[in-house]
């Protein structure tokens, strides 16, 4: 189960629409910095080609200028035993 | 099973949140992310917020600390702090992450046969009260020594110097402030006659200009650099950094000007001159407010042991100071310092400009500086020759480094010239001590004896036969630990180190006192801005970890002081500030009651009439202010601050043909001075694993070193093998290698040189000659 981090840079004057977009989407969690134009995102998928179509989906966001990865990470599924 | 996988990945969640924030904060200077720790808190969770500073910088940020059952488990920022206003850095946010560590010192450990062995408290602190009592009485009272710190407690300081100074009976006490803020505080005191800033961070929300002098607040001070950077975008206020290597504060910057090592003294003196020169001195201010005097010169770098200066001022006036000047015409200081003209007429300009407040900011370039008392007295030349000075927006402001440099070290005063107020040389002030301390006057000596470098030089010849340190780890921080490491092993010294976790110095330790830390235990903190900070217990430390304050106090009883330590354990706190607050009774100093520091998130001293006072000597703000003058700098007799004559004079050690680059040290903002505790802390350590040395391209290019590639960094002194780093966090200006000191593993104080400012005896860890290999 992937768990990546982000940072996200919008467009000029775009940081709130973005953020508010992200947040709308499930796999998403977001952090706006309070004084820069940048958002801290963390993604959380339950498998890679759901990762894949989430990457996919983010980066056709308008209001999204930069997508640059921090972090991944794979976790196993909570259902498996 | 299905729930430690949840709390794994929500674990993993949070730990990929962190590593971002991290990311950006090492990309975007002053970068904040106000609402993290709450974001991270599970829904439902039921937590109790303790307030408290934060255990790091010297800023003083108020925090709080969400607890649940027993446990740390959030930090933000205190919305009601006017430090910080609720923001916080990525140490901030992280900094209860350390106290879980697998490593930390829960128990007393005792040197035997070579092997340390667990041992209960109260065994370890009978052996060390015995050790230091047979140590007193085989070899003298001089003989055993306290090492502290500007992050000890305000009663940790104050029990160790009544412990040191008014019940064994000697100065053998100093502390890691030494090594950070001793030129400020010689500065202040040369100049003003008394110690600390007139000013306050409300200052950031009034001035037109910053100029940081030798100072990355980006990465140093965090939160005051964003409060800085949103009066810059709010009323266009501007940055101007004046460094020798471009940081992240230098990006961030409205105006970069980069100078040559040392040669700050002669920008210093040239922008004086201009200011004379175009007629831009408040010449009633100056002729109302100040004197002119001059000190010794070719001082000496106390390079050598035992190493003794005084200085001899004499007065001087306007006329001999304009004639000094004349050496320090912009043109002239420009070859030298490599700033052009141009730039040394903008910044004197800026200062000159009736019309604009100004701000100069410092911190360890100007205080860590072989010439670091005077380099302070330049730039409050400047202050003073404008009247630039005690009001809101316009003023110098030295920033501390640690949390309690201000609070601990300088205010009860852990330095061995020191006393909780005045200094140990003063009769009166050694009679207030011996009154309030209920101890013999006679018993308080009246000099000084070592300052930090010398205290350790002392324990490497043996003068030293017995030394505890406690929350500092000096065999790090020291510079030239190629000789203090190898002095500390030596048999001939009994070494007590009491910490939280194992540091280099508890390696070499005969006894490990488990220290508690910060939130374990009850305190007071001091901040740059003479802001004190109180704080209650919020969780229980772990085994027999015990507050320093509270291990001082037993070994005193042990040694037979237990009548001078009638304090209880349950409120040793309140019992010892309230003791201590008699020191600075009056209108000068007023220390807030405990009732009120309980209340507030800090409380700015001289607190006068249920009133902080952010402003000093100046007569509307300060009600110490006696003289019906506009302002009055009390601190000297006649109430005049004084426009101190010092020349410029080369580093102690410049590059040569068989060393040609200067070696610069300082730190990085995922880090906490040593590493000790931010190294511990996961997303910290991920992010700034190791320590690396800044090339510029162009010499990296010349030596044929690439990025990531091993170099060795040799001194006269001893050599470290690091990374090169070329373009990335840094850039050293060419002839310059920069190297952060956070790193046990890659000591680059090895190579440093223990050559000291001969006024305030602070080190000079910003220049010393290396040579560079690949390896």
């Amino acid at each position: 189960m992937p768990i990546k981090s982000y940072l996200a840079h919008p467009h000029i004057g775009k940081k709130n629409e973005l953020a508010e977009t992200l947040s709308k989407i499930d796999q998403c969690e977001v952090m706006p910095a309070e004084n820069k134009n940048v958002i801290v995102l963390v993604t959380e998928t339950d498998t890679d080609q759901e990762d894949e179509q989430l990457k996919e989906k983010l980066e056709t966001i308008p209001s999204l200028k930069l997508l640059a990865l921090v972090s991944g990470f794979n976790t196993p599924s909570p259902n498996k035993n | 099973m299905d729930q430690a996988i949840t709390n794994r990945r929500s674990f993993i969640k949070k730990m990929a949140m962190l590593s971002a924030m991290t990311a950006a904060a090492s990309m975007f200077p002053g970068i904040l992310f106000a609402d993290q720790q709450e974001a991270g808190i599970p829904s439902g969770a039921n937590l109790d917020w303790k307030k408290g500073p934060c255990r790091f910088c010297g800023v003083g940020c108020g925090i709080l600390v969400g607890t649940e059952n027993g446990k740390a488990v959030a930090v933000k920022g205190d919305p009601n702090c006017q430090v910080n206003k609720g923001l916080l850095c990525v140490k901030g946010y992280h900094q209860t992450m350390c106290i879980q560590s697998k490593d930390r010192l829960t128990h007393a450990l005792v040197k035997k046969n070579g092997q340390y062995v667990k041992t209960p408290l109260n065994e370890a602190l009978d052996i060390v009260a015995n050790k230091m009592k047979e140590t007193i009485e085989k070899h003298g009272k001089d003989s055993v020594a306290m090492y502290t710190s500007g992050q000890s407690t305000i009663p940790e300081g104050y029990v160790a110097s009544k412990l040191m100074k008014g019940a064994i009976g000697t100065n053998n006490l100093d502390c890691n402030a030494r090594l950070c803020m001793a030129s400020a505080v010689a500065g202040f005191l040369t100049t003003f006659g008394a110690d600390e800033p007139m000013g306050c961070y409300e200052d950031i929300d009034h001035a037109d200009y910053f100029i940081t002098w030798g100072n990355n607040m980006a990465e140093m001070h965090p939160v005051l650099f964003s409060r800085m950077l949103e009066q810059k975008t709010r009323r266009d206020a501007k940055i101007i950094d004046f460094a020798t290597r471009t940081s992240r504060s230098s990006t961030a910057s409205d105006k970069s000007i980069l100078f040559e090592p040392q040669t700050d003294l002669a920008v210093g003196n040239a922008i004086c001159y201009e200011i004379i020169n175009n007629g831009w001195v408040n010449t009633s201010f100056v002729e109302k407010h100040c004197n002119f005097s001059k000190g010794l010169t070719n001082m000496g770098y106390g390079i050598e042991d035992n190493y003794k200066f005084s200085d001899k001022p004499s007065k001087i006036d306007f006329e001999a100071y304009k004639k000094f000047l004349e050496d320090y015409t912009p043109e002239k200081v420009s070859k030298y310092s490599k700033v052009s003209v141009k730039d040394i007429k903008y910044l004197a300009a800026i200062y000159g400009d009736p019309n604009k407040k100004v701000v100069s900011y410092w911190c360890m370039g100007m205080n860590q500086h072989t010439r670091g008392t005077w380099m302070n007295n330049l730039v409050y030349n400047i202050h003073l020759l404008t009247g630039k000075i005690s009001q809101p927006g316009n003023g110098p402001f030295s920033l501390t480094g640690q949390p309690s440099a201000c609070g601990t070290a300088r205010e009860v005063g852990t330095f061995t010239h020191k006393l909780p107020k005045g200094v140990v040389m003063n009769e009166k002030h050694r009679r207030l001590a011996a009154k309030i301390w209920k101890v013999p006057y006679e018993r308080i000596p009246a000099k000084p004896t070592y300052h930090a470098t010398e205290m350790f030089r002392a324990v490497d010849r043996g003068d030293i036969k017995f030394i505890w340190t406690q929350v500092t780890n000096p065999l790090v921080s020291l510079p030239k630990t190629s000789r203090y490491r190898p002095g500390m092993e030596k048999d001939s010294c009994f070494v007590v180190v009491s910490d939280v976790f194992p540091t280099p110095t508890s390696d070499v330790a005969d006894v490990i006192l488990p220290a508690s830390w910060h939130i374990e235990k009850s305190g007071l903190y001091g901040n740059s801005e003479r802001r004190t900070q109180h704080w209650n217990k919020m969780v229980e430390g772990p085994g027999e970890t015990t507050p320093d304050a509270w291990m001082t106090i037993e070994v005193a009883k042990r040694m037979g002081f237990g009548d001078l330590f009638p304090y209880s354990e349950e409120n040793h706190v309140e019992e010892i500030y309230n003791e201590y607050r008699q020191f600075h009774e009056g209108a000068k100093h007023g220390m807030a009651p405990l009732e009120v520091l309980k209340k507030e998130s800090g409380v700015i001293w001289p607190y006068v009439d249920g009133k902080s006072t952010q402003w000093r000597f100046n007569a509307k703000y300060d009600p110490a202010c006696s003289n019906g003058e506009d302002f009055h700098f009390y601190g000297k007799p006649d109430g005049k601050a004084v426009i101190w004559q010092r020349p410029y004079e080369p580093a102690a050690e410049s590059p040569d043909s068989e060393y040609p680059f200067w070696l610069n040290t300082g730190r990085v903002i995922e880090h906490w001075h040593t590493g000790s505790m931010t190294r511990r802390i996961p997303v910290l350590h991920k992010a700034m694993p190791h320590a690396y040395v800044e090339f510029h391209p162009d010499d990296a290019k010349v030596l044929g070193i690439g990025n990531g590639e091993n170099v060795k960094v040799i001194s006269r002194r001893g050599s470290c093998i690091l990374p090169a780093s070329i373009n990335e966090r840094g850039l050293p200006t060419k002839g310059q290698v920069f190297v952060p000191f956070f790193d046990e593993n890659m000591m680059i104080n090895d190579v440093t040189l223990d050559a000291f400012c001969p006024i305030s005896k602070e080190p000079d860890y910003k220049k010393c000659a290396v040579k560079v290999e690949k390896v």
